[in-house]
């Protein structure tokens, strides 16, 4: 049974152990690892209404609204970038919409010291999904 | 006199540095070349001592700047051979120029059942602007099909040609491919039916010397920043007369004779197809720019290139799991290929942690990546100043990422 981010596996799990590592090649592994802790999207679920598009790679973002949380499935076509979405499932599944709302991503992020991969740019389509995962919160507040 | 690419090395300020703790290795000059210290400095001199309006002051630094700009136009007419420097007109580079002819000329022109062709292999910025004016005037755009090896299929083309196509509009250079197409052929080709023609020359300028007058083209677009020049700043050249008979794209300052609320006459070209407060310093450094690669014989530049680009084409077929996209055998600048089993985005930001820049992605050029059946590739891509052991670093770097993600 695999760890279920947002539960098992928490932010501060996750700024814990990548501020341990010293070398890229450590973070990446880490990053690349955490992408493939995340449950297999059922193929029938990777269709247009759950893309989020990105210039160089694809994110599906799969919501599934609980009475009192939400939860996510996630996936993308590249290694890191999955294990990118990991990171951020990390801090919104299995939460309320108020507390999704409330996280303060940017300062997740800054402590992650990956800022670059998730910087605003058109690039791997990460933003995107963190908007349509506030989006989804706030449809339902 | 032999090509000295560490000479060329030390006129980039920008290449001696360290990416991620690695020695930088810039190969990503298809999205935007270095500039040279003497065009960073033309820059900074024209806004430290010539900085004013053009065309209007009645004082000494507006003159300095005039003269300036309009030296800068003549530099780019020598450059490309054009006849006359008011068929050289200013854009913001190569999608403003293309915009320009497909709006100003398009409109006026196409009528229901009029085709356009541009190839399958071209950049968004050459599908675009003319999906948008066929919308509006009822002519159709058609994509002339591209081979296996990544070539313009040539006899396709040739059949295409019907009375109905009035504008053909084909790159010089494949921005994803890196084919060089045949441009003169195509041209004279549609010549003979009486169609126009526009060229993207984007992705071809920086490489060898181009003719506008040989190649026969009715319009050229290019792009400053691709060339060792500033971004913002690129040009459009037309023959005269075409221009002459064109409407305005745009209106504003600079581009009128006179203006009342009955009636505006526009100024001459080149200003009719510039108004408003043109780019002058990006004008000034893009003449800079020209001027340096003009201290080298171009052929040296050229030989330079293809060594190489012919040794990385070699690494590349030996390196195993490699699959180019795109075997053209006249190429330039480009190497576009997958390494199997991966995804392109998590090769290029591998790479990049080992200080190697490349693009990943569908290079703004989506219907030829679905011709391929890609998503999208990695797309190493060359200048001037890269050298074989820029292609052995990008190989060694390779080696690492396969070891992460194999």
């Amino acid at each position: 049974m695999s760890q279920v981010f947002g539960v098992d596996v928490t932010t501060e799990d996750i700024i814990e152990t990548l501020s341990f590592f010293d070398s890229w090649e450590e973070r990446y592994k880490y990053i690349i690892d955490l992408g493939k802790e995340l449950p297999a999207i059922d193929e029938s679920l990777k269709v247009d209404e759950h893309l989020v598009r990105g210039c160089q790679s694809q994110v599906w973002l799969v919501p599934e609204v609980e009475p009192d949380h939400l939860t996510f499935q996630v996936d993308s076509d590249a290694h890191i970038v999955k294990g990118l979405l990991a990171v951020v499932l990390a801090a919104f599944n299995g939460k309320s919409a108020q507390s999704i709302l409330d996280f303060d991503v940017e300062n997740y992020f800054n402590q992650l010291d990956l800022v670059r991969h998730l910087s605003p740019t058109r690039g791997n389509g990460l933003r995107a999904m963190v908007q349509k995962i506030k989006d989804t919160a706030q449809s339902i507040q | 006199m032999s090509f000295d690419v560490e000479k060329v090395r030390a006129d980039f300020p920008i290449l001696h540095q360290e990416i991620n703790g690695k020695p930088l290795v810039y190969l990503d000059n298809g999205a935007t070349t270095q500039k040279p210290e003497a065009v960073i400095e033309a820059i900074s001199h024209y806004y430290r001592y010539d900085n004013s309006n053009v065309h209007r002051g009645a004082h000494t630094l507006s003159d300095r700047s005039t003269a300036a700009f309009e030296s800068a136009r003549e530099t780019v007419r020598q450059f490309l051979n054009a006849q006359f420097s008011e068929e050289v007109i200013w854009t913001k580079g190569t999608t403003e120029g293309i915009n320009l002819v497909a709006f100003s000329w398009g409109l006026s022109n196409l009528k229901p059942g009029d085709q356009v062709l541009v190839s399958e292999m071209e950049h968004h910025a050459n599908i675009v602007p003319w999906q948008m004016v066929c919308e509006k005037t009822g002519a159709q755009l058609q994509a002339i099909p591209v081979t296996e090896d990544g070539d313009v299929d040539l006899e396709k083309y040739r059949a295409m040609l019907s009375d109905a196509v009035k504008f053909v509009s084909i790159g010089h250079v494949s921005n994803a491919l890196g084919t060089v197409n045949p441009v003169r052929e195509i041209i004279s080709a549609a010549h003979e039916i009486g169609a126009l023609t526009l060229v993207d020359g984007a992705q071809a300028v920086a490489h060898w010397a181009v003719d506008v007058q040989e190649l026969d083209c009715d319009f050229y677009a290019f792009s400053g920043h691709k060339l060792y020049g500033p971004t913002g700043i690129g040009v459009l050249y037309g023959k005269r007369a075409l221009l002459n008979d064109m409407t305005p794209f745009m209106g504003g300052g600079e581009m009128i004779e006179t203006v009342s609320f009955a009636k505006t006459t526009y100024n001459k070209l080149p200003y009719k197809f510039e108004p408003g407060t043109p780019n002058i310093a990006g004008a000034i450094g893009l003449a800079t720019a020209m001027n340096y690669l003009n201290t080298f014989d171009r052929d040296d530049v050229v030989a330079h290139e293809n060594d190489v680009l012919g040794y990385a084409l070699k690494r590349a077929s030996e390196y195993e799991g490699l699959r180019l996209v795109g075997r053209a055998k006249h190429r330039a600048g480009v190497l576009s290929f997958l390494i199997d089993g991966t995804h392109p985005h998590d090769v290029g930001t591998l790479l990049d942690q080992q200080g190697v820049a490349v693009r990943t992605g569908n290079h703004c050029a989506m219907p030829i990546m679905e011709h391929y059946g890609v998503p999208g590739t990695v797309r190493a891509s060359f200048a001037m100043y890269n050298s074989r052991a820029d292609v052995d670093a990008l190989f060694a770097a390779l080696d690492k990422v396969k070891m992460f993600l194999l």
